[in-house]
């Protein structure tokens, strides 16, 4: 073999790395940012027309970034993300790259600012490849409300990436990139993540900081990351997570080093099983998944107790009615005044009208209608607030759990990645996808997602460990032991 | 025909308030999901809440807050950049009326 | 019934601008005055994406005004959403406090008026929220600058405690003094920094049942609330004495034709879906903020008049013409400063200073000399350097001149004489002269006396210290 032969062979290998394996191989100057991230975008350039998992390529810039994290990583003392190439959601504001939130109405959009938590992976030298598909303004449980088309799943294009990160989701999955960024707001990373056989971090609300990524639902939203690794989800969410003074809501608690909280030591850890959660016309496959995983962790060491958490079944309720509301009044700001589309009109209420007619899709409208009403004079009560109540005891569920158990163990979705086109003409079925997911948005809590077994088709399972309020290291330690047993392990793309 | 959860007269009505053009299809669809959407979310009707305080929040209790600082320098040209129609340092929109 | 069967009830929520550096959730400048959308950053022109963060001097400053109504300042509050299109607004919403606002009761004590007694307005609540930004309207297009939005106001609800057009403008002038003594406002009305909305209603006499309530909106000057107030009042009275009634509306006042007119009905009703805000927290205040914020609290102009008339001596109506005007007041307490008796500063600031100022048209402050020059000026009276009457010519002419106190004596040569030692001089000099005249008035003749003084007073171009005078010529008359 001609030695530019195995050259090329080697780089082309260099997208499939774990971040862990990438940033030690970076370190020891073997390969170079430069190299990596020209793998990823070769990889890039390969899959994307058929998986469609970016909005936007930034290669050049990328190529620039690699670049200077190289030059960082020579002078030594570099961080951990130094010279990684991730993929963000397009949700997140990147200063001078266009962010459309996967929508018409901001196609143009070119924030003059960076998100806090962008800001931080710039200062720590991470690379970015592009900014990845969503559901438009998160709504969506596919990736199929795109303005920008669905992403599809890397395990099989003819499903779902799941939503509403899937673009994110899946770029990790087809090792476009080594980790990415996403939000979750009912399940949107841990759905995409379980879809895409993929590890999926939703943290402690308030753990990281909001500042510059669009919202859906404020009180719902939080960031957090996708990688191939439990390790390397918990290093991306290292370098985010912390006090923000942009961000009024994000916790002032010091954040902890993930890292050290992997011992993989699981001995005497209570994991909870709550029986709500095994339902019956969940996939037989998803059901025998994760009670496999929950027994590998037994077999670790931890002693898994039945727990209820009564409430569940109001969850998706509350949660629709709550996220349209705040989303109603989030997406206010889209008209067509100072950013963003601007429809043709001869006063300002058209103006409003036909900008927002022209700019968001169907989910968004609907969304929009609903949560308008649910806060509308005399429906406030019935609808919104009652919500709210319903609200608090689904976060008493927890509590009281959190009691008798140190984590919860349970599936993230009740069935592998759907088709596409398969639930988009039933609204409250599509609804239903994150009908083990939301409940934890609601509570506030950490939670993940861990591939833990295929289903007889080939499609990716996840494990869902759900924490109590800043209990990230308890999950991430769980989720750590389980992928360090050997009991699984997930299948790269056939991509 | 069976009757609708909400009538189109208060799809309208909603659509007004959130500034939204719908077409006569649209507004038929959104009658019949909304009101699908209202049916589903009455089984939270099956939960006494009398004694049950709201949650808006799910943070850690209490407010951060700065300092009565000046930190933004002023960058009126950054920030209209985006606009679809300016005039000088002016965001343009077309006539207002109430 | 004619109008004096019915009695007004008016309520007044007024909004202030607070004196701040910067707007109420982000690092912008929050002045006025700079170049179109100069101002702005992401967070105040709503970009996506953004949060707000509260200002924490903004919450210090409706807490001292809370305590200086004597509200209670409530130790968890919160912020809201206020839902509705217009372009100045850019989230499409508002932030305001809403169902829990920071403070809540208290009241606002009026002084006397001549033949009235004290009387309270009690207030319902004093609440934070942002501003919006300005439309410039024109022909075909309208033109938006978001410097304003942001901007952090205060509003301060009263109860429709007050039932005459004077008694509005009475409160309007003790609450602008309180924002203005605590430092939360610069209380300048003419430039927008206080706004008004007045709630009029009018009801029979002896009557306690609430009417139909008119609101009338952003009134910028005391002379158009009272205005609006005394027209809207007539106006009601004469629907009800016709027998219609009055709808719940709301009017914008016409300050060139002098009426107010209803509002052009929106579109639809509002219909405003406040919820709470899910990027703020609850505001926490703890008693010892509270409490730290108490112990510091500035001198508040109801304590100003007391301690005007009690260690000034001064009347109500003397205290009340001080500090009736903001300059003429803070020129008082300046004057005093220069170490001057109260009560002649008084006297002279009401009558010298505040006809000088009349007369010129001028500001004040343009119109008479410093403080300071003014306190030199009647020191020298108390002294006895210069008389009454000279200081009077001193003072027109540094109106004038601009120059200082000590110069324009010095130039108008108006220095008394107090050296003794002179004086004797010319008093023996005088009855020297006036041998015969001398001999009749220690013969008897009291009433001579006067003629000696003049002769004296005279001799000495009217400089002499009048006291000095008297105490060196009755030594010598008694030989």
């Amino acid at each position: 073999m001609r030695p530019s032969a195995v050259f090329t062979q080697m780089t082309s290998e260099l997208n499939r790395l774990t971040i862990a394996e990438a940033s030690a191989r970076l370190r020891r100057r073997e390969i170079s940012s430069r190299e990596l991230t020209r793998a990823c975008l070769d990889r890039v350039a390969a899959v994307e027309p058929r998986l469609n998992a970016f909005i936007t390529v930034t290669a050049d810039e990328a190529l620039q970034q690699a670049e200077l994290a190289d030059r960082r990583l020579d002078q030594g003392d570099a961080p951990a993300l130094c010279g990684i190439p991730l993929a963000i959601k397009d949700i997140y504001c990147t200063r001078g790259v266009r962010t459309t939130c996967a929508s018409k109405i901001l196609d143009n959009f070119v924030p003059p600012f960076d998100a806090t938590t962008i800001a931080r992976l710039r200062a720590a030298g991470a690379v970015f490849v592009g900014k990845a598909n969503l559901d438009e303004f998160a709504m969506g449980s596919s990736t199929e409300n795109s303005a920008y088309g669905a992403t599809r799943n890397p395990h099989g294009l003819e499903r779902v990436a799941g939503g509403s990160s899937g673009g994110s989701a899946a770029a990790v999955a087809a090792d476009e990139c080594l980790a990415a960024l996403g939000t979750d707001t009912g399940g949107s990373i841990r759905l995409p993540a379980a879809y895409c056989g993929v590890v999926g971090i939703k943290p402690t609300y308030s753990r990281v900081s909001r500042f510059g990524v669009i919202a859906y639902a404020s009180s719902l939203d939080q960031v957090g990351p996708f990688a191939r690794t439990v390790r390397d989800a918990a290093t991306v969410l290292e370098a985010v997570a912390g006090p923000d003074p942009l961000d009024a809501t994000c916790s002032g608690r010091p954040v902890p080093d993930y890292a050290r909280a992997l011992s993989g030591e699981v001995r005497g850890m209570r994991i909870g099983v709550p029986k709500e959660f095994f339902v019956e016309g969940m996939d037989a496959a998803v059901d025998s998944g994760v009670r496999g995983a929950i027994a590998g962790l037994e077999e670790l060491g931890a002693e898994s107790v039945e727990i209820s958490l009564p409430h569940t079944d109001y969850a998706v309720a509350a949660y629709y009615l709550i996220a349209t509301a705040e989303a109603s009044a989030n997406l206010a700001r889209y008209d067509g005044v100072r950013y963003g589309l601007r429809a043709a009109a001869d006063n300002n209420i058209e103006l409003y009208n036909r900008t927002r007619a022209q700019g968001f899709g169907a989910e968004v409208k609907r969304r929009i209608m609903l949560g308008t009403f649910a806060l509308s004079a005399g429906y406030y009560d019935a609808y919104y607030l009652k919500a709210q109540k319903v609200r608090t005891l689904i976060r008493r569920d927890f509590e009281l759990a959190f009691e008798k158990c140190d984590i919860i163990a349970a599936p993230v979705a009740p069935s592998t990645a759907f088709r596409l086109g398969e639930k988009t003409d039933d609204p409250i079925k599509m609804y239903l996808s994150d009908i083990f997911t939301i409940s934890v948005n609601l509570a506030g809590l950490p939670g993940m997602s861990v591939p833990c077994g295929i289903d007889p088709e080939g499609m990716p399972i996840g494990l869902q460990l759900i924490g109590p309020p800043f209990g990230e290291e308890a999950i991430l330690r769980a989720g750590d032991a389980w992928e360090r047993s050997g009991k699984f392990a997930p299948p790269r793309s056939r991509l | 025909m069976e009757q609708e959860r909400i009538s189109l007269e208060q799809v309208r009505h909603v659509a007004r308030l959130a500034r939204l053009a719908l077409t006569p299809a649209e507004e038929q669809r959104l009658q019949i999901e909304m009101s699908e959407m209202l049916d589903y979310v009455d089984k939270l009707n099956q939960l006494n809440t009398e004694d049950v305080g709201p949650t808006a929040q799910v943070g850690e209790p209490g407010i951060t807050t700065r300092e009565d600082e000046v930190t933004n320098p002023s960058a009126a040209d950054a920030m209209l950049a985006n606009a679809p129609a300016r005039d000088g340092f002016f965001f343009k929109v077309p006539k207002i009326i109430e | 019934m004619n109008s004096d069967s019915y009695e007004a009830v008016i309520g007044l929520e007024v909004h202030a601008h607070m004196l701040t550096r910067s707007k109420l959730f982000c690092g912008c400048a929050a002045d006025f005055g700079a170049a179109p959308n100069h101002n702005v950053c992401p967070i105040c022109m709503g970009m996506p994406g953004v949060l707000p963060v509260l200002n924490r001097h903004v919450l210090e400053l409706a807490i001292r005004t809370g305590l200086a109504a004597h509200s209670r300042i409530e130790p968890h509050s919160t912020f809201a959403r206020k839902s509705y299109f217009y372009p100045d607004l850019p989230k499409g919403y508002q932030i305001s406090q809403y169902d829990q606002p920071l403070c809540r009761g208290g009241y606002v004590e009026l002084p006397p008026r001549e033949g009235s007694e004290p009387r309270r307005i009690r207030l319902v609540r004093i609440h934070l929220e942002e501003d919006a930004g300005k439309n410039i309207h024109s022909e075909n297009a309208s033109l938006v600058d978001f410097n304003r939005s942001g901007v952090p106001l205060m509003e301060i609800v009263s109860e429709p405690d007050i039932r005459s057009p004077e008694e509005a403008v009475d409160y309007l002038r003790e609450l602008r003094g309180i924002l203005v003594a605590v430092g939360a406002s610069d209380g300048k009305m003419e430039e927008g920094s206080l706004r008004c909305d007045v709630n009029v209603s009018v009801r029979p006499r002896g009557t306690s049942e609430l009417g139909v309530k008119t609101e009338i909106k952003n009134l910028n000057s005391f002379r158009f609330v009272e205005k609006a107030i005394v027209y809207e009042v007539k106006r009601q009275i004469e629907e009800l004495s016709a027998g219609r009634r009055i709808p719940q509306e709301t009017h914008l006042w016409d300050p060139e034709r002098e009426v107010t007119r209803p509002m052009r009905s929106k579109e639809f009703a509002n219909d405003y879906r406040y919820f709470p805000e899910p990027d703020l927290p609850p505001v926490l205040v703890a008693p010892d903020l509270v409490e730290s914020i108490a112990a510091a609290m500035p001198e508040l102009p109801a304590q100003k008049r007391e301690k005007y008339g009690r260690d000034f001596g001064l009347s109500s109506y003397e205290v009340g013409v001080l500090l009736g005007r903001d300059d003429l007041g803070d020129y008082f307490a300046a004057v005093l400063a220069a170490g001057v008796n109260a009560k002649a500063a008084a006297n002279w600031v009401m009558t010298e200073v505040l006809r000088a100022a009349n007369e010129s048209g001028k500001p004040l402050a343009q119109a008479v000399p410093p403080p300071q020059q003014t306190g030199e000026l009647l020191r020298m009276v108390e002294q006895s350097r210069i008389s009454l009457n000279a200081a009077k010519n001193a003072f027109a002419a540094m109106c004038r001149s601009g120059n200082t106190a000590e110069a324009t004596v010095l130039e108008l040569g108006l220095a008394q004489v107090s050296d003794e030692a002179a004086i004797a001089e010319v008093c023996d000099r005088v009855l020297a002269a006036e041998g015969a005249k001398l001999a009749e008035y220690r013969a008897g003749r009291d009433k001579l006396y006067g003629f000696f003084v003049g002769a004296v007073m005279k001799a000495m171009g009217a400089k002499a210290n009048p006291k000095v005078v008297n105490e060196v010529l009755r030594r010598k008359l008694a030989g």
